[in-house]
């Protein structure tokens, strides 16, 4: 077995063996990356320099015994994450040459743990898109079969986890952008509760609804990620002061008990057969584990697509307001006048759904409408939110497919927004509802395009969640199945 | 002509608050820094920055609204206002829109025929500064402007009043006592002329039998309570020269211009008139107890109206005096600790505005820093009250008091300024004097009585000013009329 | 029709957004199509429904007014497209 293919945790374990350095595995992935980034476009920024050099402080670390769950570890984080001194484009024109000058909190944390920042991930332009193709620096590849998206916005995150080229990554999820690309390909993607981990120096999309979580290879990778970046951040206001459980000691295994909901609403008309059948069969495998297997309803997860769209873009439309060319980022030349400067450089810098995303939300906002649209929205919401509190009254976790088709071609939906927002109907409704949830290899369609199961948590129940999908990983052997790349 | 026209006024005043640091961020608001060195992620609206309110914010407003008699509310939200501006980094200033955290307050004014008239303020609320733009002026920077954010999301109080002013000096009246409140509580350093207390003024004209408002304009940039007078009057000219002329009045923000005394149209902000206002999802609720508003309210200094009141009535001041020595916080403190001391209340008014103020003025010196602590001036006038030293002396004293800082105790015996109280020393220089001044006392005698003054001058300066001037007023006459 | 290219183009304003003409035309059928799908909101009863701002209820965080040092000058500066005298600069604005 090569270094690449060894899971964080059993990396973990030969770093502390000292059977292998951090330099070692940093050198290793460093080089990977340059001998597949080409085909794949997953990384934005690689760290060559100062990826070693975090390494040796990462072996000097361990040498002196002071290695902590991610020292020396490998790991990259999508482009949407300040990082001081390495740049930080969010994949958008706009931010080309923008040089962070701070770390965002998550970052922060894994590099107190002296985690190696291999680098920063291509993703959709402001985390707007579910096909990774919304990139200023070109689309992603899906590593499984280089024809197909890995799915948005982090596309990067979720590829180059599934390519082996970062032992784990980090992205975020605002209406599925995590779970989504980790099902196309097949690894293991968790959006906490809103508020459990810090969005302080994460470029922001939708606010109410952004949350960062990591991608990994397998459940218990997923744990030891989370733990190392949840938790309370003064920072962010919107950070809960919740106590943060042991996630690793919680992968019990053990399901008695336990009741898992299938959500009705989610199997209809426009689930594809293969996704249908691979999450039936997920379903089975929970009851032979010991679980009680109910059907619930949430009532209003038709109006999620519009509920989301108008909040999000709302949002958004006021969030990319600071990208106008004063301060940072790009600023057209020769403008007429100031008005002009603003106009020709948002024009220049931002790509086409964006534009379509300000436009939508600046719309929804203005005199005249934001009661019909935006504030509409937040009502629906509330309905929406209702809809898991209840289900939750009966159940502890919803068992439900990532998305109704697995990764589609490249090019197949770009022309059609409206048919692409779509795509991520089982995934927005968690976002709104602010809950937890996660995306686990669950099979292949019968052309063999990774297929992924979600699991929905109860808030700030991340350990349950998590306990839930290692137990299924452990009774099957998806996770276990590596792209050619 | 103007005659048949009714002004009205609201008016929004920004009051900058004394925090040490930023509404959303930690960085000082030390002014007159370097530009843009009092900057962070948050003020810089870098991307991925997220602000976070700063406490005292939210105790200054509740004490500002307490004291301006608002109702304090219990839940209340920040909205972002959204337009583009170059000193605003965020393109949206973070204010309060739906659910400020003051509303339905009130300010009286005294009119001058006498009466009192309530000014209705309809709400308060917290939001963050703008930036510094600059007109470059060097070789470098000519025909550019230049971008200071140091002063971006410094805090902020708006003030929002109703339309209830009549007239600029109601407005005035208004905007006087506003500041007197907002220094007197210390939330503000009050200074106009730097833009801690910043007012825009809503003006519009009718017909005095209109019942509607007329259309308003918005004059901003008004900078001292002169230019207010000059900004009101110039705009209500205008409006009804306007009006009278067939034309109408535009909704509009303009721009009072001090040179000139005039207002004018600012163009750079004709696009944004669509705000978006929406909650700040980077933000939460902020909920405020009725404890936690009791708690706050323990914390408010008397108010100068309340003062002046209990001047007048429990010391039975004047009401000149009392308003006099009530409008500053720090000297109405000093006479109270003065008060509470022992000193007799007229005496002391009279010393604190007469040679206290001129001192503090000659010296150019503020009354906080004063060389003589209430302590000393009760010390004086307890001297003075008991005879052992006159009134002139006791500026004598209080002269040295200011240089040397000592014990009017102190002063009188070093100086041997004592009042000289003993009859027969008194009477031995009167002796003398009435004896050296045979012309005098002829036509004192003749029926010259206001030469009596000029025997006890000459008195007083033998004994270098400490005789009791009663003592030798009384001497005197007997000797001179031998009874 | 939900929205007119006249719309999208005051939007467009607001929004600081230059449209070539090719654009407002596409956005002028895309949006029109996502205001009709959006449309079914409209047919919820939301009568007495709290609105949602965040998921997750919160309220009250602050911070305590305590100096934190933030950037030099030069560090604020660092990505400014054209910086002069400390401070951005910017084109002569005219108020």
């Amino acid at each position: 077995m090569t270094v690449y293919d060894l899971t964080l945790a059993e990396l973990r374990a030969k770093l502390d063996k000292r059977e292998l350095s951090a330099v070692e595995v940093t050198k290793t992935y460093l080089d990977r990356i340059a001998a597949t980034n080409p085909a794949l476009n997953t990384f934005i920024t690689i760290c060559n320099e100062t990826a070693l050099a975090e390494a040796q402080a990462a072996d000097q670390a361990i040498a002196e015994g002071k290695a902590q769950a991610l020292t020396g570890l490998p790991i990259a984080a999508k482009d949407i994450f300040n990082t001081a001194g390495l740049r930080t484009t969010c994949a958008s024109r706009i931010l080309d040459n923008y040089v962070s000058p701070y770390d965002a909190t998550a970052i922060a944390r894994i590099k107190e743990q002296k985690a190696v920042i291999i680098g920063k991930l291509n993703m959709d332009e402001f985390a707007m898109g579910s096909s990774n193709e919304n990139s200023a620096f070109g689309p992603v590849r899906n590593p499984w079969n280089q024809d197909l998206v890995p799915g948005g916005s982090s596309g990067g995150s979720a590829a180059s986890v599934a390519a082996r080229q970062a032992v784990a990554a980090l992205g975020t999820d605002t209406g599925g952008s995590i779970r989504q690309p980790a099902s196309h390909c097949s690894v293991v993607g968790l959006k906490p509760t809103y508020g459990r981990v810090s969005r302080y120096g994460v470029i922001a999309y939708a606010s109410s609804l952004d949350q960062v979580g990591p991608v990994t290879r397998d459940v218990r990778d997923c744990a030891l990620m989370l733990q190392a970046i949840a938790g309370y951040d003064p920072a962010d206001s919107t950070s809960v002061n919740t106590p943060v459980a042991d996630y690793q000691s919680n992968l019990t295994g053990n399901l008695k008990g336990l009741k898992i909901g299938l959500p009705k609403e989610y199997f209809i008309e426009g689930l594809d057969d293969d996704v249908r059948k691979a999450v039936e069969q997920a379903a089975e495998k929970y009851r032979e584990l010991g679980a009680e297997i109910i059907e619930v309803s949430l009532p209003h997860t038709s109006y999620a697509v519009a509920c989301y769209y108008l909040i999000a873009t709302a949002e958004a439309s006021s969030n990319l307001a600071r990208y106008d060319g004063v301060r940072y980022g790009l600023r057209a030349e020769n403008a007429e006048n100031l008005v002009d400067m603003y106009m020709q450089t948002r024009a220049a810098g931002f790509g086409s759904e964006v534009k379509r995303r300000i436009m939508l939300g600046t719309y929804a906002l203005s005199s005249g409408y934001y009661d019909a649209y935006y504030l509409k929205a937040q009502k629906v919401r509330t309905l929406i939110r209702q809809d898991f509190l209840n289900a939750f009254e009966t159940v502890d976790a919803l068992l439900t497919p990532v998305a109704p088709t697995p990764a589609f071609a490249l090019g197949e939906k770009v022309n059609d927004p409206l048919q692409m927002y779509l795509s991520d109907i089982y995934t927005i409704p968690v976002n709104l509802a602010g809950t937890c949830a996660m995306s686990l290899p669950c099979g292949f369609s019968t052309d063999e395009r990774p297929i992924g199961l979600q699991l929905i948590g109860k808030p700030f129940d991340e350990a349950t969640l998590l306990r839930t999908a290692h137990a299924y990983e452990q009774a099957t052997e998806w996770h276990k199945r590596k792209t050619e790349f | 002509m103007s005659q048949s026209y009714e002004t009205v006024i609201g008016l929004e005043v920004h009051v900058q608050l004394t925090t040490n640091t930023k509404i959303f961020c930690g960085c000082s608001k030390d002014f007159g820094q370097t530009p843009n060195s009092q900057t962070c992620p948050v003020c810089l609206g870098l991307p991925g920055a997220l602000p976070v309110l700063n406490q005292q914010v939210v105790e200054l407003a509740i004490k500002t609204g307490l004291a301006t008699n608002c109702q304090i509310a219990p839940r209340s939200i920040f909205a972002r206002k959204n337009y583009f501006y170059p000193d605003l980094p965020k393109g949206y200033q973070i204010s309060q829109f739906e659910l400020p955290i003051c509303e339905h307050g009130w300010l009286d004014i005294d009119l001058e025929n006498g009466e009192r008239k309530r000014i209705g303020i309809t709400r308060a609320h917290m939001e963050e500064d703008a930036g510094k733009l600059i007109h470059g002026d060097t070789p470098q920077t000519a025909g550019n402007s230049l971008v200071d954010l140091n002063r971006a999301c410094t805090p902020l109080l708006e003030i929002v009043s109703e339309p209830d002013m009549r007239s600029a000096d109601e407005a005035i009246d208004y905007l006087k006592k506003l500041h007197q409140i907002v220094v007197y509580l210390g939330v503000c350093d009050g200074n106009l002329e730097e833009g801690s207390f910043r007012c825009d003024a809503n003006v519009s004209v009718r017909p005095y039998d209109q019942e509607e408002f007329g259309t308003r304009a918005e004059v901003k940039n008004i900078n001292s309570f002169r230019f207010i007078k000059q900004a009101i009057e110039y705009e209500v000219e205008r409006q009804i020269d306007l009006i009278e002329g067939g034309g109408k009045v535009v909704q509009e923000t303009r721009l009072f211009d001090s040179d000139t005394g005039m207002t004018r149209s600012m163009r750079g902000k004709e696009d944004a008139h669509d705000y978006r206002y929406f909650p700040d999802p980077d933000l939460v609720p902020l909920v405020i107890s009725p404890e936690w508003i009791e708690k706050v309210r323990a914390t408010l200094p008397e108010l100068p109206e309340v003062k002046r009141g209990r001047f007048v009535e429990e010391l039975g001041m004047s009401d000149y005096d009392a308003g006099v020595l009530a409008s500053d916080r720090a000297l109405a403190d000093y006479f109270d600790a003065c008060v509470a001391l022992g000193s007799d209340a007229k005496s002391c008014a009279n010393w604190i505005m007469g040679e206290i103020l001129r001192k503090l003025k000659e010296t150019d010196t503020e009354i906080t820093d004063v060389p003589i602590t209430p302590e000393l001036l009760t010390g004086l006038l307890a001297r003075i009250a008991d005879n052992t030293i006159s009134g002139k002396i006791a500026k004598t004293v209080f002269e040295k008091m200011w240089q040397n800082g000592q014990s009017a105790d102190q002063i009188i015996d070093a100086e041997g300024l004592k009042q000289v109280t003993d009859s027969g020393a008194i009477e031995a220089l009167v002796d003398e004097v009435v004896a050296a001044n045979p012309d005098q006392v002829a036509e004192y005698l003749g029926g010259k009585d206001k030469l009596i003054g000029f025997f006890v001058g000459k008195v007083m300066q033998a004994s270098q000013g400490k005789a009791n001037p009663g003592m030798v007023n009384q001497l005197l006459k007997k000797k001179l009329t031998g009874n | 029709m939900k929205i007119t290219r006249t719309e999208v183009e005051h939007v467009s304003r607001l929004a600081r957004l230059a449209l070539s003409a090719e654009e407002l035309d596409s956005l002028t059928g895309e949006m029109d199509a996502i205001l009709g799908y959006v449309e079914q909101l409209a047919t919820l009863d939301t009568e007495g429904i709290v609105p949602t701002a965040h998921a997750v209820p919160m309220e009250n965080a602050f911070r305590p007014d305590e100096v934190k040092v933030g950037f030099t000058a030069e560090q604020a500066l660092s990505n400014a497209p054209d910086a002069a005298e400390s401070a951005f600069r910017v084109g002569r604005i005219i108020e």
